[in-house]
């Protein structure tokens, strides 16, 4: 059955017209041409096509389109700022933290899930919060070297962030 | 050309792709087959088509060798528009090799133009010269010295040109940074305009190549020259194409390998909204609106089929020695030196089946207009794709253009164009452009294996720890890495070709790794049995200087020797060579000897292939199949009876994850007086052996077939 979802994706309202059991990885790339997120196993098992839920890392195969109105959806498409990378974007460049590439938004989409929850992880949090996701070229360890990089940089820009906010609140 | 290649740089001929007809024989329907007349009413046409046919049959794949030979002219291979922007074309894919990077340094150097101005278009039948495939590591040794000459080349028609315009000598003038300068009258010209974005049609010659040493672009680290497009989502590869009034496709797969229909009932599906069934001789599939319509659409359809019994996984290394040609009886000298050697060993090893399971299952969006069909898909074989369509809706291959988009990864799994003929001939069916994207499962049941194998060696050596004699069969996996690395006075090293049960190809290295695995892991035998250090063992039975240079290499910086592994560790080395490549691995494991675990802790990995285009790039890709090996090594197999896959999930088959990575160090030799070879295949032979080598000295237990850990080292 069809209905009308309203979803908040990237900070924008969107209006779909689906089945009300599509996957949000189908939305996000069929219906919103948002194909950063890719199919890689369908079920969970992957992370390729993890985006963020409220800012927690999800595998939006497994997620109902349906069941994320009313929260924020962020896709890799959505992490730029005002043409600024994000840090851990950035910090996958700069370590060439990539092959054939299509495992990256993944990647990149729990990294900054990661980051969110946890500013400083260490190895060990850094490894079990990526298990989920397969990188088939074999880039892990240049991975965890973007992510601990990124690290810093996340801090750096949360502080200016936060100095920006209070400055603005004065 | 492949066997002109495989003389040169020292490769030995093998397999690189199936050797099978193709999968479906369509009928296409009347109206079809009157327009199939109607376009090739011309003479000419139907000569190309039965050309293109009989090519087919040769190759038994595609076309492979039904290639025209390489245009000589410049503007085949290199564009310089008016603006400046470099293009260069070349019929290689992109699966994460990172060659759109290394190719771009190749025309950055020898042209002297910055990186930023130098585009790369790849695999696009109808943009870039025929290219027998993305295989075998040859875009490195091949590929990139043909973009150095036509580069070097066009750099030598801009002198030309700059000297006539500018009125002066050839020799005062100064090609850099994508100009010709004068520096006498500090006057200059564009190489944008200096072209005129004309097609430079003289011929490639003998331009001088900038000596290796000299390199200022090719020779360093450049990242991923498209990464910016990657970590923003904004690359796109063959699922995420969409076009104007695209349909979704999906296939009905059989119950099993080999069944055909017996029965199919299809009105279900039919009642779905937009749904069109697709029937054609033994194909079946569905085109709807959207994917999931499509998935649901044929999972309701109603199907019967014939089977067939087949060979299961339990039963396979029995089945595999079931060949044609059996090992005839040793050689005279051989048999002699088996008998007289100090002590004889003989061993059997094993290799599984494993999947390549790139992230990027297979994938194709199909198009039909004005007579002409347009594939874009993910393979490493742009112009084998096109020859696969051709034959499979019978038109000439001037007819069809397949353009591969930079792909989710191969490693050899992607030599096929199984998906680009289903959705073309989906689309043909529903006259729109139709998308299929397989399933994991799909891209894990109906692709092909590395090929399983039994290898038995019988060996004997003296007193001295020399190995005097060498017997080694290969029943199946392949003839790739076949012949030892060692020098061996008396040797016999043989291929036997079996009946697979699996649809089996390439994959990364080939049966290298097998061969080497069985190889390196009996020599380690060899060794402890005469109680002779295992690198020590090597050396005195090896006479490459290249192997032994990455032997030395990575035991200096693993500390081969210097001290002893803690308690549930173990040591392990090994070494090899493929496709111009010399690889040396030192191995550390942790076992525990309660559940049975093994951990890979620490890798060394020593790695030479000639002069280094991209020492990053080279590194990236050495630690990735270091990375990839431990699967192969430790637990990758599939699982099969009677026909089906057991395992056709990554929740079921494991591949490396983030926890199975150990502590790697990777030690690049730069050979800048040897010819760069390719790197993507060589650094993942010698892995296993060194890691079974480790596991065996930490344990006591010889494992000897891969993957050796499945269920941990006690079982």
């Amino acid at each position: 059955t069809m209905r009308i979802l309203e979803l908040q994706v990237n900070g924008t309202r969107r209006r779909v017209e689906v089945d009300g059991e599509r996957s949000l990885l189908s939305v996000l790339r069929d219906e919103l041409d948002l194909t950063g997120a890719k199919y890689g196993c369908g079920e969970g098992q992957c992370g390729a096509c993890t985006v963020l839920v409220d800012g927690r890392a999800t595998r939006s195969c497994l997620t109902q389109a349906a069941s994320v109105e009313g929260k924020q959806v962020t896709t890799v498409e959505g992490l730029e700022r005002n043409g600024a990378l994000h840090p851990l974007q950035e910090a996958f460049l700069a370590v060439d933290a990539m092959q054939c590439g299509y495992c990256t938004a993944g990647m990149i989409m729990s990294g900054v899930g990661l980051l969110k929850k946890t500013p400083n992880p260490t190895d060990v949090e850094i490894l079990r919060a990526m298990e989920g996701n397969i990188c088939r070229c074999g880039t892990y360890p240049r991975i965890v070297a973007a992510i601990r990089q990124a690290a810093g940089g996340v801090k750096a820009a949360d502080k200016a962030a936060d100095k920006a906010a209070k400055g603005g609140a004065q | 050309m492949i066997e002109r290649l495989t003389e040169e740089i020292g490769l030995e001929p093998e397999r690189y792709e199936l050797t099978e007809g193709p999968a479906y024989h369509f009928e296409l329907g009347e109206m079809q087959r009157r327009a199939f007349f109607r376009v090739l009413g011309g003479g000419v046409l139907i000569v190309l088509a039965l050309k293109d046919s009989t090519a087919q049959q040769e190759s038994g794949g595609g076309g492979r060798r039904g290639g025209a030979p390489r245009p000589v002219e410049i503007g085949a291979w290199l564009r310089i528009a008016e603006d400046g922007t470099v293009t260069a074309y070349t019929g290689k894919a992109e699966v994460g090799q990172n060659i759109r990077t290394s190719l771009t340094q190749a025309v950055a150097e020898e042209l002297r133009a910055p990186v930023s101005v130098v585009k790369v278009v790849m695999g696009d039948t109808d943009l870039t010269p025929f290219d027998i495939g993305t295989f075998g590591s040859l875009t490195t040794p091949d590929m990139f010295p043909q973009l150095l000459k036509a580069a070097a080349a066009a750099r030598e028609i801009m002198l030309d040109l700059a000297s006539e315009e500018l009125k002066v000598e050839r020799g005062s003038l100064l090609p850099a940074d994508g100009k010709i300068t004068h520096p006498a009258t500090n006057r200059s010209l564009s190489y944008g305009e200096l072209s005129k974005g004309q097609k430079i049609m003289k011929a490639i010659g003998a331009s001088p190549l900038s000596p290796r040493e000299g390199w200022k672009i090719a020779g360093k680290s450049l990242r991923k020259i498209n990464g910016r497009d990657v970590v923003t989502g904004k690359q796109r590869s063959t699922p995420d194409i969409k076009l104007p009034g695209m349909l979704h496709g999906k296939v009905l797969r059989p119950s099993a390998f080999g069944a055909t229909p017996a029965s199919i009932d299809s009105k279900e599906a039919e009642k779905l909204p937009g749904v069109i069934v697709v029937r054609d001789g033994d194909f079946t599939g569905v085109v709807a609106p959207n994917e999931g319509t499509a998935a649901r659409a044929v999972a309701a359809i109603r199907a019967e089929w014939k089977t067939t019994s087949q060979v299961s996984a339990k039963e396979l290394f029995d089945h595999l020695r079931k060949t044609p040609n059996p090992p005839a009886k040793p050689p005279d000298t051989l048999a002699e030196s088996l008998v007289a050697a100090h002590q004889k060993l003989e061993r059997t090893y094993t290799v599984a089946y494993i999947a390549h399971a790139p992230l990027e299952p297979r994938a194709a969006v199909a198009e039909w207009k004005d007579g002409k069909l347009t594939v874009w898909t993910g393979t490493q074989r742009p112009f084998g794709v096109r020859g696969e369509l051709a034959g499979a809706f019978r038109i000439p291959e001037a007819s069809v253009r397949v353009i591969v988009p930079d792909t989710g990864s191969g490693y050899g799994g992607k030599h096929s164009g199984e998906a680009a003929v289903e959705a073309a001939r989906l689309a043909k069916a529903a006259g729109l452009p139709v998308k299929l994207v397989w399933t994991r499962e799909e891209e894990f049941t109906w692709a092909y294996f590395r090929p399983a194998g039994v290898i038995d060696v019988t060996s004997g050596v003296n007193k001295d720890g020399v190995i005097t004699a060498w017997d080694f069969h290969n029943y199946n996996s392949g003839n790739a890495g076949l012949r030892p690395v060692y020098a061996i006075q008396n040797q016999r090293n043989e291929f036997h070709r079996s009946d697979s049960p699996l649809r089996q190809g390439s994959y990364r290295a080939l049966a290298s790794t097998a061969n080497h695995f069985a190889r390196e892991v009996h020599v380690d035998e060899l060794a402890q049995s005469l109680k002779i250090d295992p690198l020590e063992f090597r050396l005195k039975n090896l006479k490459d200087e290249r192997l032994r240079a990455v032997l030395e290499a990575a035991a200096n910086t693993f500390g081969w020797g210097k001290s002893k592994p803690a308690a549930n560790h173990g040591f392990g080395i090994a070494g090899g060579f493929e496709k111009g490549g010399y690889v040396a691995n030192c191995a550390e494991v942790a076992v525990d000897r309660a559940s049975g675990k093994v951990k890979i802790v620490r890798v060394v990995t020593a790695f030479e292939c000639g002069a280094v285009v991209n020492p990053d790039g080279l590194k990236n890709q050495v630690e990735g199949s270091v990375i990839q090996g431990i699967g192969g090594s430790l637990f990758e197999a599939i699982d099969f009876e009677n026909g089906k896959i057991l395992n056709p999930r990554f929740s079921r088959y494991r591949v490396p994850r983030f926890s199975d990575m150990p502590k790697l160090e990777t030690v690049l030799l730069d050979r800048k007086d040897l010819q760069p070879a390719g790197a993507g295949e060589c650094p993942i032979v010698a892995l296993a052996p060194a890691v079974g080598a480790a596991i065996f000295d930490a344990t006591g237990v010889r494992l000897r077939s891969l993957p050796m850990v499945p269920n941990g080292w006690k079982s």
